[in-house]
């Protein structure tokens, strides 16, 4: 057995290869593998079905989430209509299930297919611009997808909503929270693999080339409009697959929760979780899903005390006012987020006592 | 033909308000080519503290009007000494984002204090502006909000054009390093224009409450109705917001009076995705072309 290897002290690469690594140690590696062997063996069995809710929005969103990550963090635009391509992903899933009657293994890449040339759609025209035009664009995406979803009565049953059957693979069915537990981590191992990858091939390099400098991205032979266009249609693609999950793990949706609201509450997330960072997105979905269990809770408390029953405190202004703070707390103080501050506590952690 | 008068005429004074929200916008633009989300925040604060100041304290409006406008003024200061210039030099999407994240907190906030109802405000203006004019009926607002529109107009087109402190700011919007190294003082630059933005902004806060009673939730939905007027106006003119303005406004009241009322909120936003794709730069918007 070779010799397991660990942090050095210092940057010693002097081969590409080294840099691109996705663990840097044998032991981040090994960490990795036995926290998901727990998480898949003993998390779903030990946790009440009320943890096990949250933790599979976590896994959906941390999938949106890396989606939108794509996009902002490493191709430098920014896209406000995360939420609506979410919802195009999650009602492509309905009307696929129900109308046209797909097995939840087509129907899931089939809606984020389609998520994604609904993003091109609304990308093609701001893409060949300079600038932020791409979130202009996306902003108006958000309404008129908002819009359709309610007045398109022939495809989306309007305010009716849509129920979906129950998700099946191979005729065995995935009702309850535990089955689609191991479904939601195995999309989400699955898209973070895709991801990391993605990012360290041409295409991920010149998205980041791209986001640094885009004139020398051009000068260096980067076709700017397609690879913007490319990056946010993988982005839409994302949201559409973590919107389908999102719909069959709901089983009844409704036009309601994809609003500006979700958007906001998406880029939140990539910005918490760190810009640029794949796992960083993942524990900005935690830190999201985790804020909105702990306001709902808080809520609850307050409400059931009689204190502030009779102000009318309710969640909605609570929840905006709690993430535009996080937003911009953490642009002001950690602009590369929770991924950072994980970084900081390993490295502290590994250089103790001598950490200065 | 009496009903396309009158909706002629509400989409023209629906307009200019949209163009006046707009200016504010086009001037943070212009100074430090930021997209300002919180812009219906801004708008909404404004209408809120004039609200309290005559309806809570009780002030005569000729004291509650500027007394408003100082404050709105003193906070556009503000938010961009505590959130703004921390991040001068940073790339511009932090900055976009983080006025996003401003326009979440301010409307909790807003959202805790006042709850989303309707607010209206005491009727003060004079019955004597009003036009009536054969069967079609203008009310006092709008005669008054398109004499603001006006003057404001006039003052921004002389302030960008003349004044040395104009031009700074147009230099920062252009090239911030190359501005910075000329000397330009970019975070005095900064300050001002925020604080005129503000108190644009507050101002036509006003505006739109006195017409459409205030609410949190319908003025911040207003200040996103921005982006369609700056886009089909051209981002960097203001004559153009104020032209934008009046064409969405006429597209939504139209839209609304002929088509479906469901449909009004939309056309905005569909008549921004063809824009872009015919006509990017807006209708006098300046056009970038780069070569590299």
């Amino acid at each position: 057995m070779r010799k397991l290897h660990f942090h050095p002290c210092g940057n010693f690469n002097d081969r590409y290869e080294q840099e691109l690594t996705i663990f840097e140690t044998d032991f981040g590696r090994t960490a990795v593998l036995a926290g998901l062997l727990i998480l898949f063996a003993v998390v779903p069995y030990a946790s009440s079905a009320y943890f096990l809710y949250i933790l599979n929005t976590i896994a959906i969103m941390s999938i949106a989430a890396i989606g939108l990550n794509i996009l902002i963090g490493f191709t430098g635009q920014l896209s406000l209509g995360h939420g609506a391509f979410f919802g195009v992903g999650a009602y492509a899933a309905a009307i696929l299930a129900t109308d046209a009657g797909f097995p939840f293994l087509l129907a899931v890449p089939c809606a984020g297919v389609i998520t994604a040339l609904v993003g091109v759609l609304f990308g093609l025209p701001s893409g060949r611009l300079k600038g932020l035009y791409l979130t202009i664009a996306t902003l108006a995406g958000q309404f008129i997808i908002e819009y359709l979803l309610v007045h398109w009565e022939g495809l989306t049953r309007g305010t009716m909503g849509i129920v979906l059957p129950e998700a099946s693979i191979f005729g065995v069915a995935l009702g309850g929270d535990r089955c689609f537990f191991y479904i939601a981590y195995g999309a989400l191992i699955l898209m973070t693999l895709i991801a990391v990858n993605l990012m360290r091939t041409r295409y991920g390099r010149a998205f980041v080339a791209i986001r640094d400098n885009d004139r020398a991205a051009e000068g260096m032979g980067i076709p700017i409009f397609p690879y913007k266009l490319l990056s946010f249609a993988i982005s839409s693609f994302y949201a559409g697959f973590a919107g389908a999950l999102w719909a069959y793990y709901m089983v009844s949706i409704t036009t309601e929760p994809f609003n500006l609201g979700l958007s906001v509450e998406y880029i939140a997330m990539v910005i918490i979780g760190g810009l640029g960072s794949i796992t960083g997105s993942i524990f900005g979905a935690i830190f999201i899903t985790g804020l909105n269990e702990g306001l709902r809770w808080l809520t609850d408390i307050l409400m059931s005390t009689n204190i502030l029953s009779a102000i009318g405190l309710s969640m909605a202004p609570l929840r905006e006012l709690a993430f535009g703070t996080a937003i911009v707390l953490f642009i002001l103080l950690e602009p590369r987020g929770l991924a950072e501050v994980w970084r900081i506590i390993r490295s502290n952690f590994r250089l103790w006592p001598f950490s200065y | 033909m009496d009903f396309f008068i009158q909706l002629l005429v509400n989409g023209l004074s629906i307009g200019f308000l949209y163009g006046l929200a707009a200016m504010g916008f086009v001037m943070i633009f212009k100074s430090s080519s930021v997209l300002n989300f919180a812009h219906g925040e801004l708008m909404a604060l404004g209408a809120f503290v004039f609200l309290v100041l005559i309806g809570w304290a009780e002030l005569p409006v000729y004291l509650a009007f500027p007394l408003t406008l100082v404050f709105c003024f003193v906070l556009g200061f503000v938010v961009e000494r505590l959130f703004l210039r921390p991040l001068i030099g940073e790339p511009l999407i932090y900055v976009i984002m983080l006025t996003v994240g401003l326009a979440s907190m301010f409307k909790g906030a807003m959202l805790l204090i006042w709850g989303g109802n309707l607010y209206t405000f005491p009727d003060f203006l004079p019955e004597g502006l009003a036009i009536q004019w054969g069967s079609v009926n203008i009310p006092p607002v709008y005669a008054v909000s398109i004499v603001i529109g006006l003057i404001f107009l006039m003052l921004f087109g002389l302030f960008f054009k003349y004044s040395s402190q104009g031009i700074y700011m147009r230099s920062v919007a252009d090239n911030q390093p190359a501005a910075l190294s000329l000397g330009v003082h970019v975070r005095k630059v900064f300050a001002l224009s925020w604080a005129i933005a503000a108190l644009v902004a507050g101002m036509s806060g006003i505006v739109l409450g006195i017409i459409n009673g205030i609410n949190v939730h319908d003025l911040s939905s207003i200040g996103l109705k921005v982006f369609p007027v700056v886009i089909l106006g051209g981002l960097d003119s203001i004559g153009g917001a104020v032209i934008g303005g009046i064409i969405i406004g006429l597209l939504e009241t139209f839209t609304g009076g002929y088509l479906s009322t469901s449909l009004r909120d939309v056309v905005p936003y569909i008549v921004l995705v063809f824009i872009l794709m015919v006509k990017p730069y807006g209708l006098f918007g300046l056009v970038e072309i780069e070569r590299v």
